[in-house]
């Protein structure tokens, strides 16, 4: 087997997850925002007001929704990290970042700007140029079975 | 202000709880088995070591910043400025992982960096 047949066949075995962990990590960021804007802003919460501050946040539906998200985003991320390098999965795992602004814009109505739209673009962008490198720097296994 | 330590506990804590965990990963090995018992087996053996565990705690506190920080901003500004853990996340991988950042790796990190920053000015 050759570096570039082992390769190919790690590239297979990690996109399901790698779509799994980007659909999973936007749809909780969005549920977490859609609670905590129901909760409140932290920053015109006084110390005396923290412990109403947490107990809103805590018993909102929409966090333990989003926790239910992450959580499952978790465990394929941990799936994944045991044969891709952390530097090949943490970016491809930007495209986030693109379904996060349409989620924001469609489910939350934000405003999102031509110049943040601009810019999760070129984020995206550099996702792309990320995932064409090889999933891991360790060296394939070979016929003789030394590395 | 507040924001600005909240967000660094996101970038930073979580970041650095990712990299405890892909070491982690990597001392169990690439999993080939992936019915629902054996998922669970390895989760069970993942939770017994200290990397996942050290991992989990750096990752909660990133959690907590990012419920705090997304109570003060919008979701759309929030999730795409975190992609600066893209930096700390390269660092980390070639510092504390020894991993290898190809050029193109690099080329693409520098890439992230530029819209992180237009995504910066479209709040001012």
């Amino acid at each position: 087997m050759d570096d570039h047949h082992h390769s190919r066949r790690l590239q297979r075995k990690t996109i399901p997850f790698i779509l799994l962990s980007v659909v999973m990590m936007p749809l909780g960021n969005v549920l977490l925002g859609k609670g905590m804007k129901g909760v409140g802003s932290l920053q015109r919460v006084t110390p005396g007001d923290l412990l109403p501050f947490v107990e809103r946040t805590i018993t909102s539906p929409w966090l333990w929704l989003a926790i239910a998200c992450f959580l499952g985003f978790f465990v394929s991320y941990m799936l994944l990290l045991t044969w891709a390098d952390y530097s090949y999965v943490q970016p491809a795992s930007a495209f986030s970042n693109a379904i996060v602004a349409l989620l924001s814009y469609l489910v939350l109505h934000e405003v999102v700007s031509p110049k943040r739209w601009a810019g999760i673009a070129v984020i995206c962008l550099g996702v792309f140029i990320v995932g064409r490198s090889s999933p891991t720097s360790a060296p394939a296994p070979t016929a003789t079975g030394k590395a | 202000m507040l924001q600005g330590i909240l967000f660094f506990f996101v970038i930073v804590a979580g970041t650095l709880g990712e990299l405890c965990i892909s070491r982690a990963m990597k001392s169990i090995g690439e999993i080939h088995d992936f019915r629902p018992r054996s998922v669970l087996q390895f989760v069970g053996r993942a939770l017994q070591l200290p990397w996942t565990l050290a991992g989990i705690t750096l990752m909660a506190l990133g959690f907590f910043s990012l419920v705090g920080v997304l109570s003060i901003d919008e979701v759309s500004f929030v999730v795409p400025f975190s992609a600066l853990n893209y930096v700390v996340g390269a660092l980390g991988a070639r510092f504390l992982l020894r991993e290898r950042i190809s050029g193109r790796r690099l080329l693409g990190i520098a890439t992230v960096v530029v819209g992180v920053t237009l995504v910066w000015w479209s709040r001012h």
